[in-house]
């Protein structure tokens, strides 16, 4: 099941990676993505703070960026 | 010198910020005479600067207050500065791990100076948490050759307590015009770990008794190994960002996580029941392997409806304590375009997070068993499921600088993952729910 489940992750990363034809834009056709909110981490601070209250309350941390140390929190 | 110029320029800017930051934590009183200064300086300056202010509060548990300051400078060769310091204060109660009982139950605080009663029927919380920590961030990154972008920081965090030091780098290349990136990091921490009362022996009795007794101090002594233990992380991430169409960006990272030297929790403790009655003959300290190695993957994609962009992302964590977790988080930001006198949004969030139990924990301990090699009773690495609902208010106010609330509500849910509860234990909840509320005031400049 697990396996399953990462199996069904990765595939659009083979796809990705493997470089579809029919995938991205040219540079005139950013007018959406160059919004502010298009961004990948369109707000810094909120996931700064977010991470610090789930990384002490809960058992998982990262994945989106380093999950490591930094404070005696857990 | 030009490069002198440069920086006393940037002092004043960073001067003029401070104010405006400080207005904007403390209220707005006074924004007008800050404004003016911002213009002032603003001329000669590319400085963004995003201030915030966290208040997060448990019912009846831990309060935390958390305010950052951000400044980032982009420079002509798109050279970017990134600066932070985060400054938060925690008070409050925390589960000792210890179960509830029929009967008052008494405690030694960590520091081994005095004692505390918890009624019948309440789960035993330590309310002697309380600490102020100060952290530092600086960050550059700058591209290195065409369409590779390299970047290199450092991090440093002091708690009365607790010292982390940290390093990361990473490196991305950019191809098909600059629709996919690859990109490589690292990071490692430092971190040394100074407890109030030392560091607990594993699995030693928490000493109860007479603390004004002369031989109290060598008798709690006898309980410790130490009084500090550090650990070290590094982390490796892999990640890949494609750009699907106008309207569509995806990102997928692979984490690698190594963490090894003193992962127990040096106030946490475990009770020892009786195992047909289920009451507490005795409370000893908890006991963790000295290295975790956790592992994860997480997918994230955003999307431009006409007006409205959706955010969705998943992780999968696995680590060999046997922890699993899946962690879904989505926003969903709604332009409200001028109806309020000036552009605004509103963002619902919504978060959802199931983790499994880590192969060595245990609600409690049976009297008279062998003990296992480790033990935890700490319920963030039990079974649980939280979920967060949040409501996010952005408007844009004078120069076009963002103004948001947030505000959100966070249950964290433990389960039982199939231990059998003797006698009394059935009668008390060992499993008890937490709410939060979240709540948050940031200003970019």
């Amino acid at each position: 099941m697990k396996k399953n489940i990462k199996l069904v992750l990765f595939i659009p990363l083979i796809i990705g990676a493997t470089g579809c034809a029919n995938l991205g834009v040219e540079p005139w056709e950013r007018d959406l993505l160059a919004k502010d909110e298009m961004s990948l981490n369109a707000s810094p601070i909120d996931v700064a703070l977010d991470d610090h209250i789930y990384f002490s309350k809960e058992a998982s941390s990262g994945g989106k960026g380093f999950g490591g140390g930094g404070c005696g929190c857990n | 010198m030009k490069t002198k110029t440069k920086t006393k320029t940037e002092k004043t800017n960073i001067k003029a910020a401070l104010t405006l930051a400080t207005a904007a934590l403390l209220g707005t009183s006074n924004l007008a005479q800050a404004n003016t200064v911002s213009t002032d300086s603003a001329q000669e300056s590319t400085w963004e600067f995003d201030s915030a202010f966290l208040f997060y509060s448990e019912v009846d548990r831990v309060s935390a207050g958390e305010a950052i300051f951000n400044a980032k400078k982009t420079f002509a060769n798109d050279e970017i500065l990134n600066l932070k310091l985060t400054v938060d204060a925690l008070t409050g109660a925390s589960a000792s791990g210890a179960v509830a009982q029929p009967e008052v139950q008494t405690f030694t605080r960590p520091s081994g100076k005095g004692q505390y009663d918890i009624a019948a029927g309440e789960v035993p919380l330590d309310d002697t948490f309380q600490d102020t920590r100060v952290q530092l961030n600086a960050q550059w990154t700058q591209p290195i050759a065409p369409n590779y972008t390299a970047s290199g920081g450092v991090h440093i965090s002091k708690e009365y307590d607790y010292l982390s030091l940290g390093i990361n780098g990473n490196l991305a290349f950019d191809f098909d015009r600059k629709n996919s990136t690859f990109s490589a990091g690292f990071s490692f921490f430092q971190d040394t770990f100074t407890p109030e009362g030392g560091i607990p022996k594993p699995f030693s009795s928490m000493l109860i008794g007479d603390s004004s007794s002369p031989t109290w101090d060598n008798d709690f002594t006898e309980t410790r190994i130490g009084s500090e233990d550090t650990k070290t992380t590094i982390d490796i991430l892999l990640g890949f960002t494609q750009v699907i169409n106008r309207r569509m960006i995806t990102q997928f990272n692979y984490s690698y996580s190594m963490v090894d030297g003193y992962l127990t929790d040096p106030f946490k403790i475990i009770s020892v029941v009786n195992g047909s009655t289920g009451l507490t003959q005795d409370n000893i300290y908890e006991s963790r392997p000295d290295s975790r190695v956790k592992q994860s993957i997480y997918a994230q994609s955003l999307y431009h409806f006409d007006s409205t962009v959706l955010d969705v992302s998943y992780r999968y964590m696995w680590d060999d304590w046997e922890i699993t977790s899946h962690t879904l988080d989505t926003r969903f930001r709604i332009p409200l375009g001028d109806s309020f006198g000036t552009e605004s949004y509103i963002q619902p969030h919504f978060r959802f997070y199931q983790q499994s139990a880590a192969e060595f924990y245990q609600p409690f301990l049976i009297d008279g068993d062998a003990l296992p090699t480790y033990a935890s009773a700490d319920y963030r690495i039990g079974e649980m499921t939280t979920f967060t609902v949040g409501l996010k208010y952005g408007l844009l106010v004078n120069n076009g600088h963002d103004l948001s609330f947030r505000l959100e509500y966070y249950r964290q849910t433990p389960t039982d993952a199939g231990f059998d509860e003797p006698g009394a234990l059935q009668e008390v909840d060992l499993y008890p729910t937490i709410d939060a509320i979240i709540a948050q005031i940031t200003y970019s400049f």
